[in-house]
Formats: C-alpha cells, structure tokens, sequence
C-alpha cells in the first residue's frame, strides 16, 4: 500500500509543476504543443526513473561528501543516452525538442529525487517514485501543451479542431502565452484543491 | 588525506562506468544518427531538385564561394541531380543571416539553366506563427520557376514580387536576399558547379 502511494504522490499531492513548481524552464519552453509535452515528458520520465535506480542501488557505496557530483555524473549519462537514442530513432522529435534534451540535466526534479528520495531509500520504492514524479511532469506537460496548442494553434496532436475559419490565438504559442497557461492552470488547481 | 583518496576514487570509478555505458550506446546509435541526418538532406534535395534519378548527396562539387569576416574562406558543397546521366538541376545550402532571430537555413534547387525548381526551409528560428510561416508550402511555392531574369527579387512591400507574410516582412526578405545572392553566384561560376568531376586537392 505503502508502493502504491510512493508512486500517486507525483501524480497529484507533490505534482512537479503543479504543486512543486520544479523544472520550469523545459516546463514553459517546450509546451507549444501537445506532442513536445509527453514527448518531453517521457524523455524526462526515463532519466528520472533510471537515475533513481542507479542512485538508489549505488546509495552505500556514494560517499555523502561526492555525492553531489557523483550524482550528477549519473543523471548526465542517462541524458546523453535518450539524447542519442531519440536522435537515432525518432528523429522529428529529437529535432522539435531541440536544446532541451540536454538540458534535463539540469532539470531540478531529477536531482531533487535524487537528493531527497533515492539516497535515501531502496530500489522498489525509488522506482516508483520516479516512475510516479516522471508520468506526473508528463501529464502536467500534456495538459499545458494541449491547453496552449487548442487556443494558440486550433489544434490538438496535430490534427485541426476548428477547421479553417479558426483564427489562432497566437499569444499561446509564443512564451508568454507559457506564463498565463500556467498561471490559470494553477489557479483552477488551486480552486479545486480548496473545495 | 586517505578520506580524499576514497572520495577520489569512488568518483573516478563512477565516472568510468558513465563513460564506458556511454561509448557502447554511442556506439549502437551511430550509424542510425548517420543515416537520418543523410535522409533528412536526401528529402530537402528530392523537394528542390527536379526529377532525378541519381544519389543527388553522391554527386557533389565543393566550391570556394567568398570569405567570412576572418579572411577564412567560405565552402559550399553543391549536389547534382540527374535523370538518365543528364543533369537535370543543381542544389546547395544558402544561409540567410538576417532573418528576425539567429540564421535561416534553406536548401535551393536550381535548373541548368538558372531558374528556381524549389527551395526548402532547412533550420530557422523565427517566430511560431508570424515568421515561422515561412516553411508553409503556399510561401515556398512562389519561388517555383522564378529566375534573375523573370523576377524581381524583392518582397512586394519593398516593390518586388514576393510575398510577404502578415506581420513578419523580416523573414521573406532574408530569405530572398539569401536565394538572390545563391542565384548570382550560379550565373557567376555556372561551368565549375556543373564541372564533370569533383576535383580532388
């Protein structure tokens, strides 16, 4: 029961961006469509689950003076293996995602886990808890980047919803649109979490 | 002393396991990476370029076509395209350095003759839904069978015959500048990128 809630908790009551606010900038720059979102999302997922594996595994063996470096050190690895994975095999996206492949790295909720979750506990439930905290970024990033794409392109995955009479709220797809989808996005969060 | 040397080693010994997990995948990925980037500019050449029936990336020429800022001088690898050994067009890279952000990419295809068969946006960075326009085919088509000769490489706005597009002039007039600049050098050297064989240094 313990496992389930390790893994819920990222899903909604410690949401990375929704509740945490972590892990901005990829947050606010990629979302101009929904695809870049779970395409992100999921990227970020798969370091995020397995750093907190090889963290969790190697937490005796780290010496708690390197273990900042030594962290990092394995978070970049894992980063640099998606970033040439997608570059090899889905391309398109590799190319939309551009620069902020690489920057998962510095993404501050894989090294957050790293730091107050993985070195702390065992394998199975740190993997759950990045499994849980990736698919929680991944959602937050889909619904954001849906949100922006119905409104600033009239569409959703790619496919037209308004046909060709729409004229595109383009404000949404530009970076300040990112802060107001957010902001509003927070707010009706917050609403619901009151009630 | 000895508590530095175990934190020396316990990093070195990470960092080694980092670095041979990664020379593996870099390895299996290589050669899939080579291919997608050939593809990608084997699509741009097959978009710009007429009908073909060659390797248009296997049958190029590299020609000095002026120097940067530096005194470095500046290459450009031009691919032919054939039909039935006979060249049916010519296409090479343009950069335009004056788009509204960072450099435009275009691929440009050009007959024998010096008239415009396509052109392709390869890399921009311009505004999502102003300038980024410039990649829709309804903008690109209007470069079709246009040459120094028939046009006048200019956006309407500044009394040519290019569209531009709504709020964003900045990006078509970099980009006609750019494909002008690429046309007068195919009028200017037309025999050395059309010579038969790559020579080789």
């Amino acid at each position: 029961m313990n496992l389930a809630r390790e893994f819920s908790k990222g899903l909604w009551q410690e949401n990375a961006v929704f509740r945490l606010l972590l892990g901005m900038c990829p947050t606010l720059a990629v979302t101009t469509s929904a695809e870049n979102g779970i395409g992100m999302g999921l990227a970020t997922t798969f370091v995020l689950v397995c750093s907190n594996i090889a963290i969790a595994l190697l937490r005796k063996l780290i010496p708690a003076k390197v273990r900042i470096p030594a962290f990092i050190v394995i978070i970049a690895s894992f980063v640099t293996v998606v970033q040439l994975c997608m570059e090899a095999y889905v391309y398109d996206l590799f190319k939309a995602l551009g620069i902020f492949i690489p920057l998962i790295v510095v993404n501050c909720l894989i090294l957050g886990r790293a730091e107050a979750f993985a070195s702390k506990n065992g394998l199975v439930p740190s993997l759950a808890d990045g499994l849980g905290m990736g698919l929680g970024f991944t959602l937050a990033l889909f619904i954001l980047g849906a949100v922006r794409e119905v409104l600033g392109s009239g569409s959703l995955l790619g496919f037209s919803l308004f046909g060709a009479g729409y004229q595109p709220f383009l404000l949404m797809i530009l970076p300040p649109g990112a802060f107001i989808a957010l902001g509003l996005l927070l707010a009706g969060m917050n609403r619901l979490e009151r009630r | 002393m000895k508590d530095t040397l175990r934190l020396a080693i316990a990093l070195t010994l990470i960092a080694a396991i980092a670095g041979l997990i990664l020379s593996l995948v870099e390895a299996v990925t290589r050669e899939p990476i080579a291919e997608q980037r050939r593809l990608e500019t084997l699509k741009a050449l097959q978009a710009v370029l007429p009908p073909l029936d060659n390797a248009p990336d296997a049958d190029t020429i590299e020609l000095t076509v002026g120097t940067d800022k530096k005194g470095k001088s500046v290459k450009r690898l031009f691919y032919r395209g054939r039909k039935e050994q006979q060249l049916t067009g010519v296409a090479f890279k343009v950069v335009a350095p004056d788009g509204y952000s960072g450099n435009i990419e275009i691929m440009t295809g050009i007959t024998p003759d010096g008239t415009v068969s396509g052109i392709e946006i390869l890399n921009h960075a311009e505004t999502p839904g102003l300038g980024a326009k410039i990649v829709e085919p309804a903008f690109k088509a209007q470069f079709r069978d246009k040459s120094l000769e028939n046009a006048d490489w200019r956006v309407k706005k500044d009394g040519g015959q290019f569209d531009q597009i709504t709020g964003a002039t900045i990006s078509p007039r970099a980009i006609v500048k750019a494909v002008k600049g690429g046309l007068e050098f195919f009028r200017d050297h037309r025999d050395d990128v059309l010579a038969k064989q790559e020579v080789k240094p």
